[in-house]
């Protein structure tokens, strides 16, 4: 076998099948993999149940990242809310305490503000968690933001969150809104459900992302 | 070749062109992606501006992906005392002056520890106006040679023909007074047609250097 010059290798065709990056492919960062995405058509809930409809909500990831993209209300001036469960989904009840502040200002100039929000916080509840204000149902109004889940299926430690949530007000501003906290239970959280306040969410899509 | 007698069916040959071309991923690799994809990167360089306009050197910036996020890596200012600043197009590119509506705070600390806070930015927040947005809270960045700004900025849905387009970001800069800024600001373009181009400036001078990196997120 006579090579034409050091420009040729050879590899067979295990060293192909197991290799992880390609020249420019690489560039593609493989640590953040799609899991599931849900689209609300006047839907009362949107749930990610690990091991139901190809959700993987369990210890494959050590993070979780749920994305909301144009989430639109039926209904005018309600809440984006989310809840955990630890049996599967049969129950959204887990305890939480968690904190909330939010930024906003009024399209007309005439009103802003920085605050925390002790309306919304949890102290060792089983409510939902709500992850926005007073949110606008006009045509062209959406919710769109993400929520970060730490190790839920961990049965040492509580359970951490974190959300940012952009949404039009219904006094026209712009809101967005800072949830964090944890779900207090050393029991796997194995599903998340969100919702709204008062009637469905008409539209809109949910994304959830696994981070290796 | 006519001499090569190889292993058959489990030897194959590339040569380091095919390799470093390559721009697909066998079907293997493709059955599990990553959700982050990489679009494009601009480089400063003594530049005025850095616009991603879609359609253009290969930039991506329509339905293809839901969500878009934009990564500041050390972006460091010509001018002293100067705001890094963003406006949206929904031109292509010829305008950069879409309506939006933004909130704007941040938490500081100053070097010597004598002064901290988190407040609220009224005077960098926008109501319907058509002008750049900082991404700065409070103070400007400085053109010493270690100073420069990194973060994020998401921007959701850009191409969505029924929605306002929401965005948010979070940037950490060091001001030209020694502190350590952490800024968020967040907002929609208050427009239903679509977003098509994104442009970052300095409020003065140019962007001597930095890199913006954009990304796609799948949602499939």
């Amino acid at each position: 076998m006579a090579l034409p010059s050091e420009k040729l290798i050879t590899i067979n065709d295990r060293g192909a099948r197991t290799a992880t990056t390609f020249g420019s492919v690489e560039a593609s960062d493989g640590s953040m993999v799609f899991i599931k995405k849900l689209t609300a058509s006047s839907s009362a809930t949107l749930s990610f149940v690990d091991g139901a409809s190809s959700v993987v909500l369990d210890n494959t990831y050590k993070e979780y990242l749920f994305t909301f993209n144009n989430l639109h209300p039926q209904n005018d001036t309600i809440q984006l809310m989310v809840n955990y469960s630890i049996d599967g989904g049969s129950n959204y009840n887990a305890t939480k305490t968690s904190t909330f502040f939010l930024s906003r200002h009024q399209e007309t100039g005439a009103s802003s503000e920085l605050s925390y929000k002790t309306g919304q916080d949890l102290a060792q509840s089983t409510s939902n968690q709500q992850l926005t204000v007073d949110t606008d149902n006009d045509n062209d109004s959406g919710i769109s933001g993400y929520l970060q889940l730490f190790n839920p299926s961990d049965t040492t430690f509580v359970k951490h969150w974190i959300s940012r949530v952009q949404s039009v007000q219904t006094n026209a501003h712009s809101m967005e809104h800072y949830t964090a906290g944890y779900v207090n239970s050393t029991s796997a959280v194995d599903a998340v459900q969100f919702t709204v306040s008062s009637g469905n969410i008409d539209a809109g899509d949910i994304c959830l992302y696994g981070i290796l | 070749m006519a001499g090569f007698t190889g292993r058959t069916s489990s030897l194959i040959k590339y040569n380091d062109r095919s390799l470093k071309d390559l721009t697909t991923t066998p079907a293997s690799v493709s059955s599990s992606p990553g959700a982050l994809v990489h679009i494009k990167t601009l480089t400063a360089s003594s530049s005025g501006t850095l616009s991603f306009v879609h359609g253009t050197d290969g930039v991506v910036l329509d339905s293809t992906y839901p969500i878009y996020k934009f990564e500041f890596i050390n972006i460091h200012p010509a001018t002293n005392g100067v705001a890094f600043e963003f406006n949206l197009s929904i031109d292509g590119g010829s305008n950069y002056n879409v309506t939006k509506t933004t909130t704007n705070f941040g938490a500081f600390h100053s070097e010597d520890g004598s002064s901290s806070a988190l407040n609220y930015d009224a005077g960098r927040d926008l109501a319907q106006s058509t002008a750049f947005q900082t991404l700065f809270t409070s103070g400007t960045l400085g053109n010493g040679n270690d100073e420069s700004t990194s973060g994020q900025l998401k921007l959701f849905n850009p191409s969505n023909t029924t929605f306002v387009k929401h965005f948010m970001s979070n940037i950490n800069y060091y001001a030209n007074s020694a502190y350590s800024i952490n800024c968020y600001v967040a907002g929609y373009g208050n427009t239903t047609s679509a977003v098509n181009a994104i442009r970052f400036q300095m409020s003065s001078g140019n962007i001597d250097s930095g890199k913006i990196k954009l990304y796609g997120i799948k949602d499939a």
